[in-house]
């Protein structure tokens, strides 16, 4: 019980968000009508992405101070779920963006910032199948993923600021907490983020599980 | 360690990739003709059919062969000299050392490179710009931001066996924000706008440098042990 608590408040925190997201009261506004519970889903699951990113990170620099093997697999699964996620994102993202802004794929920076995301990941993926040895390719790919992570972050954070985005809240668009969402929607949306982050943890958990039983195996 | 001995060490580990270059100087003799006739190729391609090209496809054309150039001259700064020999470097001089004066080698012949391809880019496919101080400056500012990116993914990229590719696999996506930086960057010089429009994109261009710099610094001697 003790070690449960987390995944029991992740699945009652997605079912609140679920219900609340499909079934709760938005305010209306113009363009976006009731597309804006997407905010649910979609910005939340972006959150996620970039904690499982942080956490990858993390691991990948605790790796490098420390040698054990566990904590690169742990680097590369929370990257695995957070490519996951980022693609969960992107999909959600897209569908949001043909019913407001009329296409699939505007050209924008975030989504250019997100689509470079996931190919530093998948780099990261191929730079660790191009080695044998299990320290070596540890090594090297616990360097790439904190060189990447900090050159991916400026991309993220700092560029869309400065270009013309159609995001909320970025070149002169207000962000969401200003205008859009009431105090209603936020006591989802902030929820909602815990409750992705969570879910992810979870996976990564069980995928880093599955992994030490098959290295066990061998 | 003091100072001084770093600087001493820097020294003569920078003299010493100057000389290697020096000695070999066909790789040299190659990169600048891989630049000229690559510059030739766009010029033949676009200058000589139609009439000449819009000043984005210019700028961005040209960024593209500086990036070509720098991912092929730098991919080699590691895999020039053998093993054993890079094991004995090892054993003279400090990881950090090695990296910081591979660094800042490869911007001094990066900068040397990408200066003679904007004059004869300049000379071949004409001259739109009208600030070019600016983008001077672009050109070092990004040649500084490629070499010290692209050093450190050589670095990675040595250790495995398809150096070439997995380098441009590698070093594309992280330099991605700075390129297109820079492109603003030169579309503001090429505009002739105002020194003080572009001082936004100046200072990030420096503050990726310097992140890049700091973490290949810290970085390197992980990366040395293996």
């Amino acid at each position: 019980m003790k070690k449960t608590w987390w995944k029991i408040l992740c699945v009652v925190i997605l079912l609140y968000t679920i219900i609340q997201g499909l079934g709760g009261i938005v305010p209306r506004q113009p363009i976006l009508n009731e597309t804006i519970r997407n905010v649910y889903f979609h910005v939340p699951l972006w959150f996620g992405m970039m904690a499982l990113m942080t956490a990858s990170m993390w691991f990948a620099i605790k790796y490098l101070r420390n040698g054990n093997i566990a904590d690169d697999e742990y680097s590369v699964e929370f990257a695995n779920v957070a490519i996951f996620f980022g693609i969960l994102g992107f999909m959600t993202g897209s569908l949001w963006g043909q019913f407001t802004w009329g296409d699939w794929l505007p050209k924008d920076p975030k989504i250019i910032a997100v689509e470079v995301g996931l190919l530093i990941y998948s780099s990261y993926f191929i730079l660790r199948s191009s080695f044998e040895d299990e320290q070596r390719r540890a090594r090297l790919s616990a360097i790439y993923n904190i060189f990447a992570f900090a050159t991916f972050i400026p991309l993220v954070w700092i560029l869309p600021r400065l270009t013309d985005s159609l995001h909320p809240g970025n070149g002169g668009n207000p962000a969401f907490g200003k205008y859009d969402m009431d105090s209603a929607m936020r006591m989802v949306f902030y929820p909602a983020i815990i409750g992705f982050t969570l879910l992810g943890v979870w996976i990564t958990s069980l995928r880093i599980r599955l992994r030490v039983i098959e290295r066990l195996k061998l | 360690m003091d100072s001084t001995l770093i600087m001493q060490e820097l020294k003569a580990l920078i003299e010493k990739e100057i000389r290697l270059e020096w000695r070999q100087r066909y790789a040299l003799n190659g990169m600048i003709l891989y630049i000229v006739s690559t510059v030739f190729v766009c010029y033949m391609s676009f200058a000589l059919k139609s009439k000449g090209m819009e000043p984005i496809t210019w700028n961005t054309l040209f960024w593209i062969i500086l990036l070509f150039t720098a991912v092929n001259s730098i991919t080699k700064s590691f895999t020039q000299e053998r093993a054993g020999r890079q094991l004995y470097y090892y054993t003279l001089a400090s990881p950090q050392g090695i990296i910081l004066s591979k660094i800042i080698y490869n911007i001094v012949l990066l900068l040397a490179l990408s200066l003679i391809g904007l004059f004869i880019y300049i000379i071949f496919l004409g001259n739109p710009v009208q600030n070019l101080l600016m983008y001077l400056t672009a050109v070092v500012i990004g040649a500084i931001g490629f070499s010290s990116t692209l050093t450190m993914v050589a670095g990675i990229a040595s250790k495995a066996e398809n150096t070439s590719t997995l380098m441009a696999v590698l070093s594309f996506p992280i330099i991605l924000p700075m390129l297109s930086m820079l492109i603003r960057l030169s579309k503001n010089a090429m505009d002739g706008l105002e020194w003080n429009t572009s001082y936004d994109e100046i200072l990030i261009l420096l503050a990726i440098d310097a992140i890049v710099i700091t973490i290949s610094y810290l970085l390197f001697p992980f990366l040395w042990r293996s």
